[in-house]
């Protein structure tokens, strides 16, 4: 049985658009907090000299992974920063000096066991890139006895418009990728391998299947170039069958989810040692003139980059971090970049919406990929009704907004889905 | 600075609104509407146009006097108007036809909140309004043109009569409610839907196909069934009306087989003609139970455990 999903446009303008180095920006912002879970403590103090790839930020906690600087320069500000999930953080704001001089502990790691390696991914400060933010070395440090895994998916489905930022990689780093996927499996000791990837990237499809013809256990699959098919649950789905249920990870099910950018990146950190200090960026949306990928690194201004990017400032009302179905809107355009940003859209003024009262066509049931009933969640809301909301499952919402996009009464079914799981988790 | 929207996600929306939806529905009556004019002349037409501009006037009269913003841009009550028309006989007078679209569209659909809060299908709850109030008026059925002799304009219908031609059935040369007769032009207006995608042909077929089995086990003929009387009409627009039908595929199956069986009953076994507006009705008023057991199921879901108080 096929999960729900739905038709949207592509819109992949970049996709052949090889990927430009952003210059060294004069001043960076890097948030303390660009992960999911516990945000770190600056290590440096104002005027102090930071070089790139130098730890600025760690923490003890389990659930968190280091912040590295970009750039050299000096420590003017530890600013506090309201990101666009709500949160505030510290910031440690960098005066560059455009040397760019690389810090002396910047050097490959050993990697000889299994502890070793996923102190490597920790020190790298790894998370993942496709937007989720889920700190890499946690994803790897699981109990072999306990939970066993045999899959690795590659999830290189990309299938939010306009983002082509994960299909870049791919095209050109393929042996990063390929090679990461093998030190993750070696010495995880994963049996098989399934990258993803939508049919709308053909090219894509070819050139990775053409490199791991000899290799038995990596799968190429060929997912219909739906929406959301990037989902963890969905792929993980799709690539092996195995159905993640209420409250539990891909893990208990013996399958990693990880983002392709992800690999590639975690292979270059092991040959040199660099850790996440710089990541590719899809910069486009109506308002931008010069769509591009680039490099980006962490903590420039989301306003430079437009400006990289000829956007029509003027003509801008919505900048979004993220795809148009599940990306955040940024309230600032002096906030940084941060990790998990895969792409920068810059929008012209929204269509007005005439919204009328639901008429029950189920369109949104049939587009749920969790296979909810949005419409049901939306009236349960509306009364308050916690226990109906509970019976119906809204926790198992993933904010995909397939329901939003579908309806043709132009209800906000998945803004409500999130109110709801708040009025929920606040009347338990 | 300039100041930038901040809005929840998704930030696309498909094309399809409310209003293109009964603007599909519209286009797909036209075949309907265009097969009445032919066989029972200019009448129908003007019978069709004063349902019409009546519902859209109570709708507004309505939204002015509760003080509501005014909803007949969703083109609801054209909807609605032109399928009250299509259950009316051609020689109901104007009046009578403005007292059934102000029950339709009203006492039915605006009295209980509007556009998809209403229970029941407004038109098959107007039509059973005007059958049980001017029953004269409503089974005063008129011989089409071409057909009539110089003596007599009325006759029975082919469910009453059962005499008539397969032929005249499907192109809708009988006598009969103004929209019902043509099974040409309402499975070409069906089949205009489900490419479209607005409705989905579970439920006409699931009703098709039990008013065939059904007649064919009470030893009638079942084509004859299926071509006479509203069974297509019913089947293919008033039983996929999205309000007031169940919403997950396993309900429009429920509601498709009870459809049938209800209709088949009535006619069959009481002392009615047709039964395909009460088999609706009654269906229409099961929806929420059958809802309630065809719930779509969460991917994942594990059982709620009670908790132990």
């Amino acid at each position: 049985m096929a999960l729900n999903c739905i038709k949207i446009q592509h819109k992949k303008f970049t996709e052949n658009c090889k990927t430009k180095r952003y210059p060294v920006p004069e001043k960076v912002s890097i948030p303390m907090s660009q992960h999911m879970g516990v945000p770190c403590e600056p290590l440096v103090s104002v005027g102090d000299e930071v070089k790139v790839g130098q730890r600025i930020g760690d923490s003890d906690a389990f659930m968190s992974t280091p912040v590295h600087s970009s750039v050299s320069g000096n420590v003017v500000e530890i600013e506090n920063f309201l990101s666009s999930n709500g949160r505030v953080c510290k910031s440690i704001v960098i005066e560059c000096d455009g040397k760019q001089t690389v810090s002396e502990d910047v050097k490959p790691p050993v990697i000889t066991d299994k502890l070793s390696f996923i102190n490597a991914v920790r020190e790298s400060g790894c998370c993942g890139l496709g937007g989720a933010g889920f700190p890499t070395h946690i994803k790897l440090k699981y109990d072999e006895n306990k939970t066993p895994v045999d899959s690795l998916v590659i999830n290189a489905a990309e299938c939010e418009p306009y983002i082509t930022s994960d299909y870049r990689e791919m095209m050109e780093n393929p042996d990063d990728v390929l090679n990461g996927i093998k030190t993750i499996q070696n010495i995880l000791n994963i049996e098989k391998v399934y990258i993803c990837i939508e049919k709308n990237k053909p090219k894509a499809i070819e050139l990775l299947n053409n490199m791991s013809l000899n290799d038995d256990a990596i799968n190429i699959v060929k997912l219909s170039s739906l929406y959301p098919q990037g989902a963890e649950k969905v792929i993980a789905y799709n690539a092996t069958g195995r159905t993640v249920r209420e409250g539990e990870l891909p893990l208990n099910q013996g399958v990693i989810v990880m983002n392709v950018s992800t690999v590639g990146f975690l292979n270059r950190y092991f040959k040199t040692g660099m850790p996440l200090t710089r990541r590719r960026i899809t910069i486009d949306g109506d308002a931008v003139k010069s769509p591009c990928n680039v490099k980006v690194p962490i903590g420039t201004s989301v306003a430079e980059l437009l400006r990289f990017a000829d956007c029509e400032e003027d003509k801008v009302s919505k900048v979004l971090a993220g795809g148009l179905m599940m990306g955040m809107c940024i309230y600032d355009l002096n906030t940084p970049i941060v990790k998990t940003n895969n792409a920068i859209l810059a929008l012209k003024s929204d269509k007005k919406r005439i919204q009328t009262n639901c008429i029950r066509c189920g369109r949104c049931i049939k587009a749920c990929p969790a296979g909810l009933m949005p419409t049901e969640l939306e009236k349960a809301y509306n009364q308050r009704d916690a226990e109906r909301l509970k019976l119906l499952r809204v926790n198992l919402c993933m904010n995909c907004g397939s329901c939003s996009y579908v309806c043709p009464a132009k209800r906000n079914l998945a803004e409500t889905n999130q109110l709801a799981k708040i009025f929920v988790t606040d009347n338990n | 600075m300039k100041k930038l929207i901040v809005s929840p996600s998704p930030h696309v929306r498909s094309e399809m609104t409310t209003q293109k939806i009964m603007l599909n529905v519209i286009i797909a009556l036209c075949p309907a509407v265009i097969a009445s004019s032919i066989i029972f002349g200019l009448r129908a037409i003007f019978l069709i146009l004063v349902c019409t501009a009546t519902s859209l006037v109570w709708e507004t009269l309505f939204n002015m006097i509760t003080k509501r913003p005014n909803t007949i841009s969703d083109l609801s009550a054209v909807v609605t108007g032109i399928l009250l028309a299509f259950n009316l006989p051609p020689t109901l007078p104007f009046w009578m036809a403005s007292i059934g679209t102000f029950v339709a569209i009203v006492i039915v659909k605006c009295l209980f909140g509007g556009l998809g809060q209403n229970f029941a299908n407004p038109a098959i709850v107007g039509r059973i309004v005007l059958m049980l109030s001017f029953t004269g008026a409503m089974t005063n059925w008129t011989v089409p043109l071409g057909l009539q002799k110089t003596d007599a304009v009325t006759g029975a219908t082919p469910l009453v009569s059962g005499n008539a031609e397969y032929l005249d059935l499907f192109l809708g040369r009988t006598g009969g409610c103004l929209g019902e007769t043509c099974a040409l032009a309402l499975i070409i207006g069906g089949i205009y839907l489900v490419i479209r995608g607005i409705i989905s042909p579970i439920t006409p077929l699931f009703f098709l196909l039990t008013v065939e089995v059904f007649s064919i086990a009470a030893g009638v003929d079942p084509l004859y069934q299926i071509l006479s009387g509203g069974v297509l009409l019913g089947a293919i627009f008033m039983a996929t009306d999205y309000v007031t039908t169940p919403i997950t595929m396993w309900g429009k199956i429920i509601f498709g087989i009870g459809c049938g069986i209800i209709t088949c009953v009535i006619r069959f076994y009481a002392s009615m003609a047709e039964g395909v507006s009460f088999a609706i009705l009654i269906m229409n008023i099961l929806t929420p139970y059958i809802d309630m057991v065809t719930k779509a199921k969460p991917i994942g879901a594990l059982p709620i455990r009670k908790r132990e108080d």
